[in-house]
């Protein structure tokens, strides 16, 4: 017969203020004005989105800024209905990569303004290179997620 | 290079829900079975290395030290190795450090996981950053999802095939955990149940996914001196690689994974293995994901590009066939993440061994072992030989 024993409850919170240092700062500034700012490296010529203050291969210094386009093409989309911890929203999310025009990474955020109860009504609109537009909040806070997500050109 | 490295021996614990045992409890179980396993005794062993996931996952920080009774460390030196899920490969290669500088003879490994007691999907979450990622990826799925959807219309790979694929991995794995007296998950699915299960983060359903497992895996490492000192049937680590990759998830091609590519590469290299497919006998490829393991058939030089679908439904890398892939189960039916990438070597160990009980390959020689961690970042790869 299975014994079973006690167990011990205990939470932990750990509160942080983390340094969002000068070019995410200028990212989200850029975000609050209805802005999508990359930056470009002097060496590579690639156009990195978000902003950054580094090129992750030359590890040169980043301080070409540039607004980058708000349309692109999908990449790769992930459907999830059943809510999890982090999950930005209510479910269902879509979440996917997106190549943004005149850029050289993808730019991870959401889709939406679509019927999306289930995957097949995501897959018969969003597929890789469905033309997507971010589509904004109407208030504002300089975050991630004042763009509300990328919805389909029509 | 570094002088030659022989693996004495491993021991798992029984993996599942283990709420019958404190954390260092459950370490010491495994500890206490390499030793019982190699007959070797802790006060042989020169020092320690211990792994785990991060320490949210159980909410104690340094858990190596939290260790240091069970681990018989107590006056001996002791490392902490940490790379997310490759940290049970990374734990191997760092006893392969420490042995092949010659700066020891006998080395004794530990990766342990405790996933049950915490939330790992939200401990999963610290992996991202703050100000960007993390509020799109908050855990596994998501990523593994869209990398198998890049993969599947890069080649043009049919939907319904890949799923095929998918569920005949997900239905050997489930059946072969049944030969692994450690594995944790033991089901009999029917494809059925696979193709309808509930959707985790589509394409990926339940069976797609591997579980939560509470488990540890030890295992000693040793120079040629005292293998030889020892006397019995030991294994070789012929091959290693780990390769990394930029940190964004948005700037690396995850399809033509160069990570994983280089990773298998270096270790071939080294274990002057020209063809894996034919070369190798049994290969534990790290597999979290149905997806994922195809992609790593390919990536690995098992099949070219575009064809693992075909050559799994084939049944090329079933138990039966030309390369088996995880007749443990794999990480698919157990997966203590900090545990679970050694778990892949001891498993290669004990096959080139012939110790693999109801699971063993027959008259396997050489096996590769594989893990990968963080946001599809790293890779490492080792090969394990029956010879030097």
């Amino acid at each position: 017969m299975k014994k079973d024993f006690n167990t011990l409850s205990n939470v932990i919170r750990l509160p942080h203020k983390y340094a969002a240092g000068p070019t995410f700062t200028r990212f989200y500034n850029g975000l609050k004005e209805g802005k999508i700012y990359g930056t470009i490296c002097p060496s590579c010529k690639k156009v990195f989105v978000p902003a950054r203050s580094y090129c992750p291969d030359c590890l040169k210094n980043l301080d070409e800024w540039v607004e980058v386009s708000q349309e692109g093409e999908v990449v790769a989309w992930a459907y999830s209905d059943r809510e999890f911890f982090g999950m930005p929203g209510k479910p269902p999310v879509v979440i996917a990569l997106i190549k943004l025009d005149g850029t050289d990474c993808n730019f991870l955020h959401l889709v939406g303004g679509i019927k999306m109860e289930n995957p097949d009504e995501v897959k018969s609109v969003i597929k890789k290179g469905t033309r997507v537009r971010a589509a904004w909040n109407d208030e504002k806070r300089g975050h991630m997620l004042d763009i509300r997500y990328f919805e389909p050109v029509s | 290079m570094g002088k030659p490295v022989a693996i004495i021996g491993s021991g798992q614990t029984h993996h599942g829900r283990r709420f019958d045992v404190t954390y260092p409890e459950l370490v010491k179980e495994a500890v206490d079975a390499v030793f019982e396993n190699t007959g070797l005794s802790p006060d042989d062993i020169d020092g320690v290395v211990s792994g785990t996931m991060p320490s949210m996952m159980e909410g104690v920080a340094l858990t190596h030290f939290y260790f240091a009774d069970v681990l018989r460390s107590v006056g001996k030196p002791i490392l902490k190795t940490e790379t997310c899920g490759s940290t049970g490969i990374s734990l191997a290669f760092t006893g392969y450090y420490w042995v092949a500088s010659g700066m020891a003879d006998l080395i004794l490994v530990v990766g342990s996981e405790k996933m049950n007691e915490g939330d790992s999907q939200a401990t999963m979450t610290t992996v991202l950053e703050p100000f960007y990622q993390r509020f799109f990826i908050s855990g596994a799925p998501g990523i593994f999802s869209m990398q198998s959807q890049e993969w599947s219309v890069r080649f043009g790979i049919p939907e319904d095939k890949v799923r095929a694929a998918a569920t005949r991995i997900s239905l050997d794995h489930h059946n072969d955990a049944f030969d692994n007296p450690y594995a944790h998950i033991k089901k009999k699915l029917t494809e059925d149940e696979i193709n309808n299960a509930r959707i985790i983060t589509y394409p990926v359903r339940l069976w797609d996914v591997c579980p939560n497992s509470d488990g540890a895996c030890a295992m000693i490492f040793a120079s040629e001196k005292m293998a030889n000192k020892i006397g019995k049937k030991v294994s070789w680590v012929k091959g290693l690689g780990y390769s990394g990759e930029e940190y964004w998830f948005g700037d690396s091609d995850k399809v033509r994974w160069q990570c994983a590519i280089d990773a298998a590469r270096q270790a071939y290299d080294m274990a002057g293995i020209k063809n894996p497919r034919k070369e190798l006998d049994v290969a534990e490829v790290y597999n979290p994901f149905t997806f994922q393991e195809l992609l790593f058939y390919e990536c690995f030089g098992f099949c070219d590009f575009g064809k693992a679908c075909d050559l799994t439904l084939q049944g090329t890398f079933s138990r039966e066939g030309e390369l088996p892939c995880d007749p443990s189960g794999g990480t698919l039916c157990t997966n203590p993440i900090g545990a679970t990438g050694l778990n892949r070597v001891a498993e290669a160990a004990l096959q080139v061994t012939g110790q693999a009980g109801d699971h063993q390959i027959s008259g396997a020689k050489m096996a590769l072992a594989h893990a990968m961690g963080g946001v599809d970042q790293y890779n490492g790869v080792m090969i394990i030989g029956s010879e030097k």
